[in-house]
């Protein structure tokens, strides 16, 4: 969260500038209002935390800047474009799918439920989007493919099916596939929620390791405190469908400012 | 009566002629129906409603009339204003289309026991719609309607007969006939043993199928 400097080059932003950007964005299911009027942007290279009560809109966030959802108005910015609109004749208009897929290139996403592809080797599960997306030859995606699960501790399983597979070991797939796109964003959500208690522990050792010795951006749902505390330079605080308090983990989780950050801090700690 | 087989052996010539015209309108019409049946699967999960719902309009349709109706319309409606085709090919034709429409309700199947998060993760690796299907969603989906598609082909061999009323003399028409010509029932006894021989294999070949794709994973 901070004020930035213009980001309007096309090339990657350098670290500090405005990466994801949330003008007032209303999303309802039906009468349901599930994030009413949001705004808020995450500067490049930090890594945010978003935390709040069951239903108070995290996924949905989520879910939009992977454009599972759209938004009902407002507008969502990433790297400078917009990812659901195209400017023609300086008027904003509904995007065509090539802009939305071009603009969504740049986040990668982990999901509570791995969603990796059964079909599919470790290997090629790892290289289908960067061959097949970023037009990667073979060899380069597979030797990236073989540093990445070097990175998250699972060489030896470079030729299982994900079925044979612990959680914990799908889940780091799971990981590896989405870094594999070079995304400037990593989306996170619940992603050790799904995972037996034993399991835990590494994969969230693993996203600390990544937090820290990568510059990518990070937008993180997690009821693990403890690891948000380590991770976050900036965590927001959700209830229904609104940003009710934001700051550095140290002074939300140590003396927030509103009472509902509290309270929810207390059922889960 | 006595079973005679001379008169089955009199028969024979007539009888091959059957099993070619039985066995391609099975293999072939089996092909269509697995093509078309997909393509009308994946058509009612297309993003756009026009072309959603015409596809679903069409195969309800084909699938609630008669086959004997749709072979008669091809044979005899078509060619006025159409391509006008052998009784072969329409039978041919028919078979795979009348089948494509049950085909396409076995892969719907398929694809909608393909967990959701499946399509997500592929968006949220940006696949380009194609390549979700033909990666990701195909492979899980078919492999699990392998058995119930081999059903419909051993459905369609029994339904096959059908296409002597539009001129092409399976093996069935072929005995029919033979025996009104020459007052005897051997023929059909042997067409009867005839479909039992080529069914069973081929749903041993199913089961194999179906075996190595489910095993597979
Ligand atoms: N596809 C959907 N259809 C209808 N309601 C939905 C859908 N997705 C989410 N919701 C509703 O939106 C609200 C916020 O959900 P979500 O963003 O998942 O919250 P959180 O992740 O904070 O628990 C909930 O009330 C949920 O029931
Ligand atoms: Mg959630």
């Amino acid at each position: 969260m901070s004020t930035t400097p213009d980001s309007t080059t096309e090339n990657p932003p350098v670290d500090g500038s405005e990466l994801i950007r949330f003008d007032n964005v209303t999303k309802r299911f039906g009468d349901n209002v599930v994030l009413d009027d949001l705004c808020f942007d995450v500067s490049s290279g930090k890594h945010v935390t978003l935390i709040g009560p069951s239903g108070s809109g995290k996924t949905t966030i989520l879910r939009l800047l992977m454009t599972l959802v759209e938004p009902d108005s407002g507008t969502i910015k990433v790297n400078g474009d917009y990812l659901f609109h195209e400017e023609r004749n300086g008027k904003l208009e509904p995007a065509g799918e090539n802009h939305i897929r071009e603009v969504r290139k740049n986040i990668g996403m982990v999901f509570q439920q791995f969603n990796l592809f059964p079909n599919m080797k470790v290997m090629r599960n790892i290289t289908e989007a960067p061959v097949h997306v970023l037009g990667m030859a073979k060899d380069e995606a597979e030797a990236r493919a073989r540093e990445l699960l070097e990175l998250v501790g699972l060489t030896e399983h470079i030729d299982k099916y994900p079925t044979q597979l612990s959680g914990g070991q799908q889940q780091r797939v799971a990981i590896a596939r989405a870094l594999a796109m070079r995304p400037q964003v990593l989306l996170l959500d619940e992603v050790t929620s799904a995972l037996d208690p034993e399991l835990v522990a590494g994969v969230l050792d693993l996203l600390r390791d990544i937090a820290q010795t990568t510059d990518i951006t990070m937008l993180c749902v997690t009821h693990e405190m403890n690891f948000a505390r380590d991770i976050s330079d900036d965590v927001l605080m959700f209830d229904a469908g609104k940003i009710i308090e934001s700051g550095p983990p140290e002074k939300i989780f140590s003396e927030p400012e509103e009472e509902r950050t509290q309270q929810f801090l207390n059922a889960i700690l | 009566m006595t079973f005679d087989w001379e008169v089955v052996d009199e028969f024979m010539p007539r009888f091959w002629d059957g099993v070619l015209v039985t066995l391609q309108a099975l293999a072939l019409g089996t092909l269509i129906a697995f093509a078309l049946g997909l393509v009308w699967a994946m058509a009612q999960r297309a993003p756009q409603r026009w072309v959603r719902w015409p596809v679903t309009a069409v195969t309800e349709f084909i699938r609630n009339t008669p086959l004997l109706v749709q072979l008669f319309f091809l044979f005899y409606v078509v060619p006025q204003w159409g391509p006008s085709m052998s009784p072969l090919t329409t039978g041919i034709v028919g078979l795979g289309l009348h089948y494509s429409t049950y085909t396409a309700e076995v892969y719907r199947a398929g694809i909608e026991g393909v967990p959701v998060g499946q399509w997500e993760a592929a968006k949220a690796l940006s696949l380009s719609r194609g390549r979700t299907w033909s990666s990701v969603i195909l492979p899980q989906a078919i492999r699990r309607v392998v058995p119930a598609l081999g059903n419909y082909v051993v459905a369609m061999l029994k339904d096959s007969p059908m296409i002597a009323v539009i001129g092409a003399l399976d093996m069935l028409g072929e005995a029919r006939q033979f025996s009104n010509e020459t007052f005897t029932t051997e023929a059909i006894t042997v067409v009867g043993v005839a479909f039992i021989v080529i069914a069973y294999p081929a749903s041993l070949l199913i089961r194999v199928l179906e075996r190595r794709l489910v095993n597979n994973t």
